[in-house]
């Protein structure tokens, strides 16, 4: 039997999690290193995924299938296709930089400490936990198990939004401890309603194909051996998209995330937007349009549509917010937007665009949003109003911040770039309107980022922000590979496309859809 | 050896005297002839004479009892008249020792021979009905005994945890009243206090109860099932009333059970009359037999009402409200919140955990044994149960402030998912149910434990204010609660979500996905309040005169051990405890 390596990708970080959790209460720095090599040894392992995988091979690699509950029709089955992988890469590189981001988010003064309340080590651990499950999650190729990781995530999330809060914030205390308990309450009502609605579909693809392997139940329905009554498949797509909607999110489903990512803390609203979220539009691509195929093309209108109203709506928002981490939350949105669309345009470019826009996105956020939490630390607030003129007084947060600011509005030169537009080109390929209303989305997000930018970083210095001091060597190394790969990946996507491609090709084949001819060619 | 397995043997033969031998007749005939009129009168005619002939009309046969079969039950009843003899004749300071380590062995004991009889087949290939006609020993019997045990096993050493309250005048107290007899707040009760009194009854009463519990889910005639309801209620009634502290509103809770349960036992007796009106038997397999129209009437002074459907629909609809009670669905749930907050939390888990077992075990049997044929009559009434059940549990929950009182409601809310599983009416149905007791039973013990452990000055602190930033100061004890929270709320890797997920699976299988709809809607609305109590514990900021948590004996220790080890190996690894239920998923018949 070859050495278990999905397995391994998970187990790594939750084993991480627990001795994390176990440090004593009086060496929280040990604590912190420890997570941090955890979450570089899973990179490791990550990179070994990634270079294992063959692009050309088989669809599902690297398979594991074990016995689990039979009972239930249920395998723990893993498997990963170039989406996955990419995936899994985004995850395992994102989760070091987090840590490292957060590395005195969770110490409390020593006054507060007991010997039993160790918050720092909780803080690493729950952050491991959800690395660990949210890789998992990219690898399960049962849908049971996907589910199970898809719902228990929510928990170490949960405890991270509302036990961990942001300290910039305006009010008291207690006000704070509200805001938060409410921010993580609402995140676990929207995330826990839509999981028990996808519960109640799950249990009814079991009534209709009484087991749960994904590869086995397409095989399955492509063969014929497996019909569904159309109504059948409709309303097993919907309870699926439902919850995927809610977690990714989509318009009308959004209000949870600018509330979560705004008093969270900054490394914790990275791990929410750039990571936890993309399990959502991750599992629309390999759920929802393969296994419902024929129900995905009916919803896809419909679906176009919200996605459109996402991309305008958040990017709206976004003009309007006085908050940074409020602002970059609808920014996620309107992005989020632009993802569903790439998905369900239902062309090839469409979705490898969506992939390397999960990804994309997943890096720029980042920068922008750690870049953002280190102001904000320093300054004790989270109101633009109440900043002005940081680049004068630290140049180089202000040039780092810039740059996550581009990335965000898909300059072209910056990773983010090429996947918008790749999105946009595979969604006027059938959609030509839908690409004309998208468009508007990228005139509004240079009017968001460039105005935050603005407001901000340009003009006279203000006074609070004198002491502001420029980003540390810890933070300036968080930030500064992440904007080396935005460059990189900017001028040089293929290793990321090559491994998508293939992927987005089975998907297209399963759902049944070609990519449309170019209207110019049918009209010579 | 040989006793036990020559009595096994004779066992279908005494069955078959009585039972068997009117369809046998019936089949023949049916085989034979076609259905008409004609060959129905003849099946009739040959039933009768077969019934005559095999029946002994003066004499009334020795009963013969499979004393081997019965070991579980017997166990438990002789431990219990022992512990009796124990309270008389036992000096005052061993009581407490003796009644315990009395209490443990027999129930270990009698959970040993549920073993052994699982072990020799009879939850399979040898089930059958035992002590004519009246026990049947079976696969859900045996599980159930099985669950009802282990779950008594935990649930009686929180009874016996002494260490919670300071000690009074020097001696160590329990969770129950010095001398329950003394009227709360009188000179005999300080007398009593200061004397060093403990109410160690409580252990043969729990033993007495546990017995009727045995014997409910396993009851094969109606009156034995009536039996096993009143010598299972009667210890409870008065478990409830012994509480060391809030006497009055324990004595209050006992009252109210009481009241409420005489009452619906008095249905379930009325309901046994009009159901042996019908049939002319108590017996499970002759109305069920009577039910599909394979067996004769046979008693002419019943001619007039046999088979007659009115009193089957209404003798049933009572019976069935009798059991309704007992689960706490609704509209039969009222006493519960009142019961659950007044009695001593010991008891309450006891209660909440054994009770609801042995009542579902009931139900399944009398639902599965008895009315097979007539499914789509009580069919739509146990959705309607159930749904609302489900609903008016979550819902009412929300608006609780008192721990033991929200429990209670979340009680009544899990009897409505497991009357999802009981409607599917599959033996998938059967064996999720099953699996639902075990994983809940365990569950509302140790959180029950875990809420002895919260208090202040005034005994337990209930209140839900008072919970507040507990994480902070007690992390480990408010961790585990976090896990039975999440295990009632059905999150992934815990015991409650397997358990949900088996019913609903069962209830969709069975056709009834509008309960599966229901079941999700309610589920997400009862996640909302066992969050409430996580961002209570971990989100707020401790009260200054909060409660402490009390340091337990191992005892508690064990009981929430056992219930936090048996949640997370149910979520993980369920797969041997579905098999489990699985192969007990039969009724005999």
């Amino acid at each position: 039997m070859s050495f278990p390596l999905l397995t391994a990708t998970a187990v790594l970080p939750a084993a991480g999690a627990v001795l994390t959790a176990a440090v004593p209460a009086g060496r929280r720095t040990a604590a912190k290193w420890l997570a941090l090599l955890v979450s570089l040894g899973t990179l490791v392992l990550a990179a070994v995924v990634t270079v294992r995988f063959e692009p050309g091979g088989a669809r599902y690699q690297l398979t594991e299938s074990h016995a689990w509950i039979a009972d239930f029709g249920v395998r723990y089955e893993l498997g990963v296709d170039g989406i996955g992988v990419a995936l899994i890469a985004l995850t395992a590189l994102l989760i070091p930089f987090i840590v490292a981001a957060g590395w005195n988010d969770a110490d409390e003064p020593a006054a507060t400490a007991t010997r039993r309340w160790r918050p720092t080590q909780g803080f690493f651990a729950l952050i491991l936990m959800v690395e660990a499950m949210v890789i998992l999650s990219f690898e399960a190729t049962d849908v049971f198990l996907f589910y199970l990781l898809f719902e228990a995530m929510l928990i170490p999330m949960y405890f991270l939004i509302g036990g961990f809060g942001d300290r910039a914030h305006a009010g008291s205390d207690e006000h704070a401890a509200a805001q938060r308990s409410y921010a993580a309450v609402k995140f676990l009502l929207y995330n826990l309603i839509g999981g028990l609605i996808m519960l109640a579909a799950v249990v009814g693809l079991y009534a209709v194909a009484g087991n749960f392997s994904l590869p086995g139940i397409v095989e399955a329905r492509a063969s014929g051996d497996l019909t569904m009554a159309t109504s059948t498949e409709r309303l097993l797509f919907l309870g699926f998209f439902f919850a995927f909607a809610v977690k990714a999110p989509l318009w009308p489903l959004h209000t949870w995330l600018p509330n979560a990512m705004g008093e969270a803390t900054a490394p914790v609203a990275v791990l929410i937007t750039a990571v936890v979220d993309k399990v959502g539009t991750f599992a629309m691509l390999r759920f929802c349009l393969q296994l419902f195929p024929e129900a995905s093309r009916w919803a896809t209108p419909v679906i176009v549509v919200l996605a459109l109203v996402s991309i305008v709506y958040g990017a709206l928002l976004a003009v309007g917010q006085r908050d940074i981490k409020r602002l970059v939350a609808y920014a996620s949105i309107s992005h989020f937007g632009f993802i569903v669309l790439g998905i369900f345009a239902m062309t090839s470019q469409g979705q490898s665009g969506a992939t390397l826009y999960m990804v994309n996105h997943g890096i720029s956020t980042a920068v922008l949003m750690l870049v953002a939490g280190f102001l904000i630390s320093r300054r004790g607030s989270r109101l633009i109003a109440d900043y002005g003129g940081v680049q004068k007084v630290a140049p180089v947060l202000a040039g780092t911040f810039l740059i996550g600011s581009l990335a965000t509005l898909s300059l072209p030169g910056l990773a983010p770039f090429v996947s918008e537009f790749l999105v946009l080109v595979g969604t006027f390929a059938r959609y030509p309107a839908a690409g004309i209303v998208a468009t508007t989305g990228i005139v509004l997000a240079a009017l968001y980022t460039l105005v935050l930018y603005q407001r901000t970083m340009t003009g006279p210095v203000k006074e609070d922000v004198r002491a502001v001091k420029d980003l540390r060597p810890r933070e300036l190394l968080v930030v500064a590979p992440l904007i080396a790969l935005l460059f990189f990946l900017g001028v040089f996507p293929k290793p990321l496309t090559e491994i998508v491609d293939p992927a987005v090709r089975h998907t297209m084949s399963d759902v049944k859809q070609q990519d449309p001819r170019p209207e110019v060619e049918a009209a010579k | 050896m040989s006793a036990w397995s020559g009595s096994a043997l004779s066992a279908p033969g005494v069955h078959s005297l009585w039972t068997e031998s009117a369809p046998g007749g019936t089949a023949d005939a049916a085989a034979h002839g076609a259905a008409s009129g004609a060959a129905h009168e003849a099946a009739h005619a040959v039933a009768r004479m077969t019934l005559a002939a095999a029946r002994p009309v003066e004499r009334i046969p020795t009963p013969k009892i499979e004393y081997a079969q019965l070991a579980p039950v017997l166990i438990v009843l002789g431990a219990a008249v022992i512990a009796v003899l124990l309270e008389a004749f036992v000096p005052r300071r061993f009581r407490h020792y003796a009644q315990l380590f009395l209490t443990v062995v027999a129930l270990a004991a009698a959970f040993a021979a549920v073993v052994g009889l699982a072990a020799g087949g009879h939850a399979t290939t040898r089930a059958g009905i035992a002590a004519m006609g009246a026990v049947a020993v079976d696969g859900p019997a045996l599980f159930l005994q099985g669950t009802i045990l282990l779950a008594s096993l935990v649930a009686v050493f929180t009874f016996a945890e002494r260490r919670l309250d300071p000690a009074d005048h020097g001696h160590r107290v329990d969770s129950f009243a010095a001398e329950a007899a003394a009227v709360p707040g009188s000179e005999q009760e300080k007398a009593a206090v200061r004397a060093g009194f403990t109410t160690t009854e409580v252990f043969p009463l729990a033993l007495f109860a546990v017995a009727g519990m045995l014997v409910f889910p396993a009851a094969n005639d109606l009156l034995t099932l009536f039996i096993a309801l009143e010598v299972f209620s009667l210890p409870l009634y008065l478990l409830c009333a012994v509480a060391r502290r809030k006497r009055l509103m324990s004595q209050e809770a006992a009252v109210k059970y009481f009241l409420l349960g005489a009452f619906s036992s008095a249905f379930l007796l009325f309901g046994i009359a009009l159901l042996y009106g019908y049939a002319g038997s108590v017996s499970y397999g002759r109305i069920a037999d009577v039910v599909d129209g394979s067996a004769a009437p046979v008693d002419p002074a019943l001619a007039s009402t046999m088979g007659n459907d009115a009193l089957l629909l209404i003798g049933f609809a009572l019976v069935l409200m009798g059991l309704l009670f007992k689960v706490g669905a609704v509209p039969f749930h009222m006493w519960t919140p009142d019961v659950y907050q007044g009695a001593p939390t010991p008891v309450t888990g006891f209660m909440a955990a054994a009770t609801k077992v042995a009542a579902f075990g009931a139900l399944l049997r009398l639902l599965y044994v008895v009315l097979p044929g007539l499914r789509w009559d009580w069919r739509p009434v146990m959705w309607g149960v159930a749904i609302v059940t489900m609903l008016a549990g979550a819902v009412v929950a929300i608006t609780q402030t008192d721990i033991k009182r929200l429990l209670a409601y979340s009680s009544i809310a899990h009897a409505g998912f497991i009357l999802a599983g009981v409607v599917a009416a599959t033996p998938s149905g059967v064996s999720s149910v099953l699996f639902y007791l075990a994983a809940y039973s365990f569950v509302t013990i140790g959180a029950f434990a875990v809420v002895t452990l919260v208090r202040d000055a005034g005994g337990e602190a209930t209140h839900l204010a008072k919970w507040a930033g507990l994480g902070r100061r007690s992390p480990l004890v408010a961790a585990v609660f976090g896990v039975f929270l999440l295990a009632f709320a059905g999150i992934p890797l815990t015991s409650g979500f397997t358990g949900k997920f088996a019913v609903f699976k069962a209830a969709a299988e069975g056709g009834a996905g509008v309960l599966v709809v229901v079941g999700v809607i309610s589920s997400a609305i009862a996640a909302f309040f066992y969050i409430r109590v996580i961002v209570l514990m971990f989100f707020s900021e401790p009260q200054a005169d909060g409660p402490t948590v009390a340091v337990p004996s191992p005892l508690t220790m064990t009981t929430i051990g056992v219930g936090v080890a048996v949640t997370l190996v149910l979520g993980l690894a369920p797969q041997y405890f579905l098999d489990l239920a699985g192969q007990a998923g039969v009724f005999v018949r």
